[in-house]
């Protein structure tokens, strides 16, 4: 039993590993470049040495003697021949040399001014701000000091040739003369380094230029060996092979008395070793690489980025009890809940701890095994994979001990039971933009291989079924799922605190379904009305004929009352309201829709009048059924009215097809004279613009009028009896536009916001004459999508294309990486429980949440209260 | 003349809070003077208010959610100039 104390963590100090403590906590020295001798023994005082922890299994640790699992390894030391500047401090001490003299060691600064300092760092230490930048202010005064006001040595310029030289007034400073240099800086300087942003109680200058190396336990570097019996070392310990190779060089050859040259060209090299292996991207230094040419990872690397220490282990892990696999799409289950396979339902496991009242159901559940065989009937009943029993021993359930486990199963021990339906599970699509994209669902266990979701929870997770996959968590604790189920629920994010408006509604066929439905009130024999009631779960009467909009009445709610403009409404000046000539105005009475017709303004996600008036009068669980039973009723409507859509749909006669040719005629036409008026000075100039940019403005009016003109003509011969027609005017997918540009002309292709222009000299192709300023040589595409385009056309409409790609790939990374930066700045901050905002250590960010206190999920739109509908509630009343 | 910046339409009411005031405040919240949200005291509307370092300023502004809403903040001047 592992026993905890209560332990707060006041403050963390960062301070300097000084020489004196690395050789204190090192369990030896390390002299010799091998690892491993001819019998695959460990070399004493190399860099595998058995002092400093074992990685392979049956050794055991000189130090602490104990073995593999136990051992947690330990420091050892290199003795550096020559002082080795640390890349990581280079900065520091920069700084410290802009503010301090070089023949003293004091600041450059006089008694006064420092004593002004010293009363200001204390403000700001107790403000508790940050007292990095103040090291800096300090650094700038001093610079422009020309002579050290104490020992009156000139101050000469210093500069940091990156990475790790420095030079005073041109000069190279090898190590050991800057070491010297920070050496006399901590002892001026004394407490007075706090002004330096540096601790003198933790950490003195001159530790930042090394003289002894730490060298990391084995068990932070282990080598692997491969199936061969080949050993592969670790990078780090190759780079420590390095440095002590170049090392022991550069000791002999100075000890020997060589010629100053190479004692520095050897000096050098082992900064460079020394460099790479704290950070092997190190700007101004070629990478150290490996003999394949990969470069090595170091202990930067390690650390940092997306694949580093702290992003991919410390801030995410990998978690059990979860699963990931293709999803499809279930219409007969509940938006609630989540299709999951059996192969997968059979591997996640929910705990039951075993007690006095559920141990025969519990015995019996054992008993069954992990695989077990299902009644005639069912598809599945749960099994169990393991039993924890009241020691802690965790023991693993097969067909042949299942029995004999049963058995000894007492109160105490935990069953850790397949999944069955009804289990709480968290279900996620990524990118996690927003809370919905992670909702609590009820598991259905279902054949076959994927995750099955209903149709209407596709928005908040922006899942489509062309191969996207999800993934699937199943909680462990009763009180996870309960926090879950109270919060998670995908009822509950029926309203979006996006915007304050559904987000959970009908998408695509429901839509259409629904408005094939009500639109002109259709008849239905009592057979097809029948059908259609039933599927959507109705337990009333139906006696004879029904009209559309009665059998849509069935389904809503008794009482509600609802005044609205459908997505069809043209905005006429003058609402006729409900006479509206195209029944485009919705009116609903206790229960019954009067008029209109439903289309994606009620029922839709994003829009949808109708769930967001059920959500918030008769709350969540009455939203989920009304939306249950709305999607069914829909795919009932429409498959028994029948519903298809192909190329044919865009069929206009030749008329209207002539008609467009002339349209397109006289807008070519328009542009020429356009033209003519241009190259003869007579095109009046837009104020503010130059000539040229009067002209392109006039062309691009033209043209885009020249488009909807011809989107006009073949809409005319596009009626509602024509599929996609009634896709688009109903809000179910498609756009009349998108129509237009089908059946009637593209139009102009554009490049940021111009005709195409760009290409070869003063032309777009060379299938234009140069200077050609008209509609084809700029990119106007006069044929249709279903005429297919001609080659000059396709490769502007390429041109445009591509504009759009790139611009999606960019603001996806862009908004990405911004949203990152936003959830770490923000993510302490937390609602308190007296309605302040505040940081963790209770600075207030806000008196009232939102300023106004309004939770947007609750609000209408963004508004705490819809004044027009209550008083309106209240006036019937 | 000097323009008036308390008279602009964008700038919302502030008024220095007495010390028995500040008192309340800090024990409604329960927070020291630290934890208020700070200005500086170079802020041209604290100087136009002539507000000392340590003072407590109460800004009420107009909101169109939530009618007014209150805030306060911390007189504080820059570490160094």
């Amino acid at each position: 039993m592992i026993t905890t104390s209560k332990k707060v963590i006041d403050e963390i100090s960062f301070g300097l590993l000084s020489p004196e403590k690395i050789r204190k906590m090192s369990a030896t020295r390390v002299i010799t470049p091998d690892t491993y001798d001819e019998d695959g023994f460990p070399i004493e005082m190399g860099l595998m040495d058995t002092r400093l922890g074992v990685i392979e299994p049956g050794l055991r640790c000189k130090t602490c003697g104990q073995n593999v699992r136990e051992c947690p390894g330990h420091f050892g030391h290199i003795e550096l021949a020559m002082p080795i500047i640390h890349v990581g401090f280079v900065k520091t001490i920069f700084n410290i040399m802009k503010a301090t003299c070089r023949g003293c060691g004091k600041l450059l600064l006089t008694d006064k001014e420092v004593e002004k300092l010293r009363e200001d760092y204390k403000k700001i230490v107790e403000m508790g701000e940050s007292t990095a930048y103040f090291a800096k202010e300090v650094a700038k005064m001093a610079v422009k000091v020309e002579r050290c006001p104490h020992c009156g040595r000139e101050n000469l310029p210093v500069e940091l040739d990156k990475p790790t030289t420095f030079r005073e007034a041109g000069h190279k400073m090898t190590p050991a003369e800057v070491r010297e240099w920070m050496e006399k800086v901590s002892e001026a300087l004394g407490k007075d380094l706090l002004l330096l942003d540096i601790n003198p109680e933790v950490a003195r200058p001159e530790w930042m230029i090394l003289t002894v190396l730490p060298v990391p336990p084995v068990t932070t570097r282990p080598s692997i060996t491969l199936e061969t019996g080949e050993r592969s070392e670790d990078d780090l310990t190759h780079k420590l092979v390095d440095i002590i190779r170049i090392n022991q060089r550069l000791q002999e050859n100075r000890d020997a008395g060589a010629p100053q040259l190479i004692v520095e060209d050897l000096w050098e090299l082992l900064q460079y070793h020394v460099t790479t292996y704290f950070d092997n991207q190190t700007a101004g230094i070629p990478p150290a690489r490996h003999r394949s040419g990969r470069a090595l990872k170091t202990l930067a690397q390690r650390l940092k980025g997306k694949e580093g220490r702290f992003r991919s282990n410390l801030s995410g892990k990998r978690v059990n009890f979860s699963s990931r696999t293709v999803i499809s799409p279930d219409p007969n289950i509940s938006i609630n809940e989540v299709g999951i396979p059996i192969r997968v339902a059979r591997e996640l496991t929910v705990p039951i701890k075993v007690n006095a009242h559920n141990i025969e159901k519990m015995k019996e559940l054992v008993r069954r095994g992990p695989s077990p065989e299902p009644p005639a009937g069912v598809v599945y009943i749960p099994g169990v994979n393991y039993v924890i029993r009241p020691d802690g021993r965790r023991i693993k359930v097969t067909k042949e001990n299942a029995s004999t486990v049963a058995e000894r199963l007492e109160p105490g021990a935990i069953v850790e039971r397949q999944l069955q339906d009804g289990d709480i599970v968290l279900f996620n699509r990524q990118p996690s933009l927003h809370r919905m994209s992670m909702m609590a669902h009820k598991a259905k266990i279902l054949p076959y291989s994927t995750f099955r979701l209903n149709l209407a929870v596709c928005p908040p997770y922006n899942a489509d079924f062309d191969g996207d996959e999800m993934n699937l968590h199943v909680l462990q604790s009763e009180e996870a799922r309960a926090e879950a189920e109270i919060l998670m629920k995908v009822q509950e994010h029926i309203l979006s605190p996006r915007f304050g408006g559904v987000i959970i509604g009908a998408i695509h066929d429901h839509v259409t379904g629904c408005f094939l439905l009500t639109y002109k009130n259709r008849e239905f024999s009592r057979e097809d009305a029948i059908r259609i009631l039933s599927s959507a779960g109705y337990k009333g009467k139906v006696t004879g004929k029904m009209k559309g909009k009665e059998i849509f009445s069935k389904i809503l709610p008794k009482g509600i009352n609802l005044e609205y403009k459908a997505k069809a409404c043209n905005g006429c000046e003058k609402c006729l309201k409900e006479k509206c000539p195209y029944d485009a105005y919705v009116v609903i009475k206790n229960g019954k829709l009067i008029t209109g017709v439903i289309d994606e303004k009620s029922i839709g996600a994003f829009k949808g009048e109708i769930i967001e008036y059920i959500t918030r009068k008769w709350g969540t669980e009455e939203a989920r059924s009304f939306i249950d039973r709305l999607t069914k009723l829909a795919i009932a409507a429409i498959m028994t009215i029948g519903f298809t859509t192909g190329i044919d749909d865009e069929d206009i006669p030749e008329e209207a097809q002539l008609q467009i040719r002339e349209q397109l005629e006289k807008a070519k036409k328009k542009i020429q004279q356009l033209i003519r008026a241009y190259n003869e000075g007579e095109l009046e100039q837009i104020p503010g613009r130059s000539l040229e940019e009067t002209l392109e403005m006039e062309i691009m009016r033209v043209t885009g009028k020249a488009r909807d003109q011809t989107g006009e003509i073949a809409s005319k011969h596009l009626g509602m009896d024509n599929s996609a027609v009634i896709m688009a005017r109903s809000g179910a997918r498609g756009s009349m536009l998108n129509l237009s540009q089908m059946a009637g002309c593209v139009g102009q292709q554009a490049v940021r916001g111009e005709r195409i222009r760009r290409g070869y000299k003063n032309r777009t192709l060379t299938h234009f004459k140069k200077g050609d300023l008209g509609a084809e040589a700029k990119g106007f595409v006069s044929s249709s999508y279903k005429n297919g385009l001609t080659p000059t056309e396709y490769f502007f409409h390429s041109m445009g294309g591509r504009e759009g790609l790139v611009d999606t790939a960019v603001r996806t990374s862009r908004s990405g990486y911004m949203q990152r930066r936003l959830i770490n700045a923000l993510e302490n901050i937390k609602l308190e429980e007296d309605g302040t905002v505040r940081t963790t250590t209770g600075e207030i960010v806000q008196f009232v949440y939102g300023e106004d206190g309004v939770e947007p999920m609750r609000s209408i739109r963004g508004k705490a209260v819809n004044l027009d509908l209550i008083i309106k509630e209240v006036a019937n009343e | 003349m000097k323009f008036d910046i308390l008279k602009h339409k964008l700038v919302p009411h502030h008024e220095i809070l007495k010390e028995k005031e500040v008192e309340k405040l800090l024990r409604t919240y329960n927070i020291r003077k630290e934890n208020l949200p700070r200005i500086l005291t170079t802020d041209p509307v604290v100087q136009a208010i002539g507000a000392k370092e340590g003072d407590v300023i109460k800004i009420v502004r107009e909101s169109p959610t939530a009618g007014t809403s209150v805030a306060y903040r911390l007189v504080v001047s820059k570490g160094i100039e």
